[in-house]
């Protein structure tokens, strides 16, 4: 436990067992805080390749992620700059189905994201497997808007939300770990939210 | 994003990599105001890490109970004054830290700091740059311009300053020629530029001559971001070589 700070009460909130440490909940807002252009991307222009450590190297179009089963998540996310957003929705394609025909080597242990923009992060096998990541289109039944990454993210709640990966371009399967953009720059390696994985070193 | 900054350390400070940043006391040494909702404040922190213009720290409170809240907030101040660093605190009326760092906390009393943090939004002061900062935005852009000046302008630097009248204006008296100030609402008496919001022929005027190399630093809310990075890419800008910090909720 920190130094008691003289006067400070705080403001406990009824979701507070729901809170990862040190979050806070946003309510209805959704902030955007992106460290880079928003870019302009249209769904006919997008694509999701698959690489490295598969069976297959694959390149799907918009229209082909669209005949894949639809998928929605329901729960909350966390982001490292300490608020939370809870309840929320996204709906898109899981990866469990995604990577179903082109499914990671028994070597690959590691996945680096990469956007459209040119943005990268690394995550686990684990974590985008199992029922746990997916790429989504949209959110709260709505398209999911530039700002927050349309026309496709991804999705891995179970992470803080950098992970998350905004104009989502592909996956490369690794048999090592390589950092991203954020984990390059003095963020942690996994950043789990529960674990208050924010920076390097916690 | 290509062209990123990475590595260990500098003359003046570091990127936090693999080692963890902990916990440390500090005790509010000064405070002031900047505007009639913004504070700015200054806290003595033993043993802090240099930080790199642009680099933010966490703020933690403690209740009695052990219940905490924290967020994060830019720094200022340069590394040129060891062990103090001045955040500057906008007060929202329904936040939760900004009330008791405005109302409350007094000098003398401590909080709980970590940092400093960030590997992006910094600039070592050795390329040119054109800082653009919305309103608080120009928080982490005035330990850049500062620094700038320690270093006895060793390069090219313009900074746009966007806000709405001159009494929502943080660090006034602190801009010099390099400045360009665009007041969306209300402008003093005889300002050249009548009230308006930012846009492609401001801009263009405000950083007119910077060379080819130099890198545009955009701060401020999210809205603000997105539109002077448009206005950016409008005048020729390059995505690669604007670097956005969006303030989020805190």
């Amino acid at each position: 436990m920190g130094s008691i700070t003289r006067g400070f009460t705080g403001r406990r909130q009824h979701a507070q067992d729901r809170l990862p440490p040190g979050q806070y909940d946003v309510g209805t807002g959704f902030p955007v805080l992106t460290a880079e252009v928003t870019p302009e991307l249209e769904p006919d222009r997008w694509t999701f390749t698959v690489e490295g450590q598969v069976a297959a190297t694959r390149t799907l179009t918009w229209a082909q992620v669209q005949t894949l089963p639809r998928s929605t998540f329901r729960g909350d996310i966390h982001c490292v700059t300490a608020w939370s957003k809870l309840g929320t929705s996204f709906t898109g394609v899981s990866l469990d189905d995604l990577l179903a025909e082109t499914p990671p080597l028994p070597a690959a242990t590691h996945v680096l994201a990469w956007s459209h923009t040119g943005y990268t992060t690394n995550l686990e096998v684990a974590d985008v497997v199992g029922g746990r990541a997916w790429v989504v289109w949209e959110h709260d039944g709505n398209r999911l808007p530039a700002e927050h990454g349309g026309p496709v993210r991804l999705l891995v709640p179970h992470r803080y939300f950098w992970k998350s990966a905004k104009w989502i371009a592909g996956l490369r399967f690794l048999d090592h770990d390589e950092p991203g953009f954020w984990e390059r720059n003095g963020y942690h390696l996994r950043g789990d939210p529960w674990r208050e994985e924010r920076y390097a070193g916690d | 994003m290509p062209g990123t900054e990475t590595g260990s350390g500098t003359e003046t400070g570091s990127v936090s990599v693999g080692v963890r940043r902990e916990w440390q006391r500090a005790e509010l040494v000064a405070a002031w105001p900047q505007t009639d909702s913004a504070r700015s404040l200054r806290f003595r922190v033993p043993g802090w890490a240099p930080q790199l213009p642009g680099q933010h720290c966490l703020v933690r409170l403690t209740a009695p109970d052990g219940y905490t809240a924290q967020r994060s907030y830019s720094i200022a101040s340069t590394a040129s004054t060891p062990e103090l660093i001045e955040v500057v605190i906008e007060r929202l009326a329904d936040g939760e830290v900004s009330p008791h760092l405005h109302d409350v906390l007094a000098p003398g009393d401590a909080v709980e700091v970590r940092g400093p943090f960030g590997g992006h939004f910094i600039w070592s002061g050795g390329s040119p740059v054109a800082l653009i900062g919305g309103g608080s935005g120009v928080a982490p852009l005035m330990a850049m311009l500062r620094c700038w000046r320690e270093r006895d302008r060793p390069v090219p630097l313009r900074m746009v300053v966007s806000v709405r009248a001159p009494e929502q204006l943080w660090f006034a008296g602190e801009y010099g020629a390099e400045t360009t100030v665009v007041y969306t609402r209300q402008a003093p008496p005889g300002w050249p530029r009548p009230p308006g919001r930012l846009d492609a022929p401001a801009i263009s005027a405000a950083l007119a001559g910077l060379p080819p190399e130099t890198t545009a630093y955009v701060c401020g809310s999210h809205g603000f971001a997105e539109h002077a990075s448009r206005l950016l890419v409008q005048t020729g800008w390059v995505p690669a070589d604007i670097r956005i910090e969006r303030f989020g909720p805190s």
